[in-house]
């Protein structure tokens, strides 16, 4: 007699956006194993159409409040690139630190808060047991220091406003970067110690075969530019510029996700993006006492246990932390000019930036008119989307016996390890309108606002 | 000592920004975590205790099938209901489809994605259950988020401003960008609470707490225009994340919508 069981668990908690677990088992196997997604989606590629260059660095924010940065420096290397305009090393440099500020919250955020409960056997943050309760004041003043970051170069914490295409809306101030120096100090320290108690978690046996995809760049550790790079067993499959992603990875559907997936060509094959794939491609280039701390966690490289991707988290932090001290300690002085000029003109680039959850894609078109006429963002929790399903289809084996709650709890834990954004990648569907063809027929979204219509 | 107001957050279509501003700083937490027992905030913890709730703060727009649902439930569970963030007070920046020929829409959502089916309009919570109050922002501020549940645990109303960005200008002593820098900005007809960041660092309002008290755009928009700014720049200034809001609504339009009147 065939047994079948079902498990459900949704909404998932302690991650960022609405998704749940759906698992079928039949005979104790798993017939169905879905990282469900249920986020509505918001259609940022149909809404950004028919917008002013300038404007776009402010919309794509919103797509994601914990990491607004990557998403507005992706826009801002793709117009950027698409205008003709160089921003210059110092520009450049002020956009790492900013980018830094980000990874400094939102792993702060996810290690300290969202993940370690999940290894201290509590249900949140509140309820940490006592030897370790200083973790929850630590993840805080981290996510601060993050937040102060954000804050002294764009304004606000969630939604900067003083990020542009073409560098900045006004200078940020060279001695309020200065002054970030000490805390920075701290934060580094108080990263590697985070990493001394989260690198001994115990974690369970979960050893895989993963596409690592990330960017890679001659110099520092991937952030806000370089090649894209997908390995497998420490071998390189792929090393190409930007400019070549769509011809090696395509967006497909998932019956049960509201979110676009992105898989690798040919063959739509899962990859993993994210801190665990930058490390294993980039561990050379953390810097010095990063990787030191890296080569001491206990943890042997390159990893393939997405479970130790906590303690890939807190070296990021550190290394986020030491990058920034460096520019903070270097700023010498305003910057003589804020931003680049440009002309909007007709034209076509794409960007990628490393996202704190991993490769974040923009691609833009600008029309004649000078304003968008098409948009397309791959963010990278649509990138792991596919490969989270895989990975619970080869979890489950080893707990198919277990009651539901325990296999919805491994689920759960499985999938927060990926620190999955789900608002990010639900919302940038593209609506696909299917109406019959005819004068009048084809109305865009955003042609409100173009004159005569 | 009375039992501490039990809270529970609620997240429709939205980007979490609002949410995140609990976790601000570790005062702010450790101020709110020590008066109101958190009950119900799936992203920061798993444990979910059932209502009734005294207080219940939404974030996000009503945009999707069963959401109605959702927020009716949600209404009947909290005392004090508050809409935040410009999603929940005004539909948020995805309210832009909302001038798009609304027929069209539900069968294109249909198509694509089958899982969740999409509204043809994105809407604040206040259009569908009675709310007690609203904090505007996209995202919220922190400081007025304390405020907020500091009001509720001593039963009092909460003191948010009411005027507009130009006040906060006048109070930091920043310079009017629109009349020293002839930008066109929103600030004269937008909401405070931000601290008028935006003007501080050398640009426009672009109106992300909504309209002021009694705003009038169009006379502000014109103005605007005879000083040279097009009317398609300022319909798109005007209709950016709040653009569903009453106020900013029919003054973002240049001229007749598409498929008419919304």
């Amino acid at each position: 007699m065939t047994r079948s069981r079902e498990v459900r668990l949704a909404p998932l908690t302690r991650v960022e956006g609405l998704g749940g677990v759906h698992i079928r088992l039949v005979d104790g196997r798993a017939e169905l194993a879905e990282f469900a997604i249920y986020e509505p989606p918001r259609f940022f590629a149909r809404l950004l159409r028919g917008r002013a260059v300038h404007e776009v660095p402010d919309i794509v924010a919103r797509i994601c409040g914990i990491c607004p940065v990557a998403y507005q420096l992706t826009a801002c290397g793709a117009l950027e690139k698409a205008l003709g305009i160089e921003v210059g090393p110092a520009i450049h440099r002020l956009r790492r630190l900013l980018a830094c500020g980000e990874w400094i919250q939102s792993h702060a955020l996810h290690v300290h808060l969202l993940h370690a409960p999940d290894f201290l056997g509590c249900e949140s943050c509140f309820s940490f047991p006592a030897e370790h309760a200083g973790l929850l004041e630590r993840g805080l003043r981290l996510k601060a220091l993050g937040s102060r970051i954000i804050t002294v170069l764009g304004g606000r914490a969630v939604h900067p406003v003083n990020v542009a295409v073409g560098g900045f809306h006004r200078a940020p101030s060279a001695v309020a970067i200065n002054d970030l120096a000490a805390e920075l100090d701290w934060g580094l320290h108080a990263a590697l110690d985070t990493l001394r108690i989260v690198a001994r978690f115990d974690f369970p046996p979960f050893e895989q075969t993963y596409e690592h995809v990330s960017l890679r760049a001659p110099v520092g550790y991937p952030l806000e530019d370089g090649r894209i790079v997908v390995s497998r067993d420490g071998r390189t499959m792929l090393d190409i510029p930007v400019e070549e992603h769509d011809q090696h990875f395509r967006e497909t559907e998932l019956p049960s996700s509201s979110a676009p997936a992105s898989v690798l060509l040919p063959g739509d094959r899962p990859s993993l993006s994210g801190p665990l794939a930058r490390i294993n491609h980039c561990l050379d280039q953390l810097p010095p006492r990063s990787r030191r701390a890296a080569d001491q966690s206990g943890i042997t490289w390159p990893c393939r246990n997405i479970f130790h991707s906590i303690a890939t988290r807190a070296i990021e932090i550190a290394a986020a932390c030491e990058e920034g001290l460096a520019i903070a300690r270097d700023c010498r002085a305003d910057l003589t000019a804020a931003r680049v000029d440009y002309e909007p003109r007709p034209a076509e680039a794409c960007h990628a930036t490393e996202a704190p959850r991993g490769l974040l894609y923009h691609r833009y078109r600008i029309g004649a008119d000078g304003l968008i006429a098409d948009a397309a963002i791959v963010p990278p929790t649509g990138r792991n989307q596919p490969q989270i399903g895989r990975d619970l289809q080869a979890l489950l084996p080893g707990i198919a016996t277990r009651d539901d709650a325990t296999i919805a709890t491994a689920c759960e834990r499985l999938i927060r390890s990926y620190d999955p954004c789900i608002s990010c990648a639900a919302h940038f569907l593209d609506v696909r309108i299917d109406r019959p063809s005819g004068p009048g027929a084809a109305t865009e979204f955003g042609s409100c606002w173009q004159s005569g219509r | 000592m009375p039992t501490p107001p039990r809270l529970a957050v609620f997240k429709f279509a939205s980007c979490d920004g609002c949410q995140l501003q609990f976790l601000d700083t570790a005062e702010a937490l450790a101020k709110i975590a020590a008066h109101v027992d958190i009950l119900h905030f799936p992203e920061v913890r798993s444990l979910a205790l059932d209502g009734p709730y005294d207080i219940g703060l939404v974030e996000g727009s009503i945009s999707a099938e069963g959401d109605l649902e959702r927020a009716r439930e949600i209404r009947a569970a909290c005392r004090f209901l508050v809409a935040i963030g410009a999603c929940a007070t005004a539909g948020g920046i995805q309210a832009l489809r909302n001038w798009q020929d609304a027929a069209a829409w539900p069968a294109g959502l249909g198509a694509s994605p089958s899982f969740v089916r999409s509204l043809a309009r994105s809407t604040p919570l206040g259009d569908h259950v009675p709310i007690d109050f609203e904090l505007r922002g996209c995202p919220i501020d922190a400081g007025q988020l304390l405020e907020l549940l500091t009001a509720v645990v001593l039963g009092r109303r909460p003191r948010v401003p009411r005027e507009s960005v130009c006040a906060e200008c006048k109070a930091t002593g920043t310079v009017c960008v629109a009349v020293a820098k002839g930008i066109s900005c929103l600030g004269p007809v937008t909401q405070a609470g931000c601290g008028a960041i935006c003007p501080a660092h050398d640009r426009e309002c672009y109106g992300c707490y909504g309209p002021a008290a009694q705003p009038n755009v169009v006379s502000l928009t014109g103005w605007y225009g005879r000083r040279g700014s097009s009317p398609e720049d300022l319909a798109r200034l005007v209709h950016s994340f709040n653009a569903w809001a009453p106020e900013f609504r029919d003054a973002g339009n240049p001229g007749p919508p598409p498929g008419g009147s919304p």
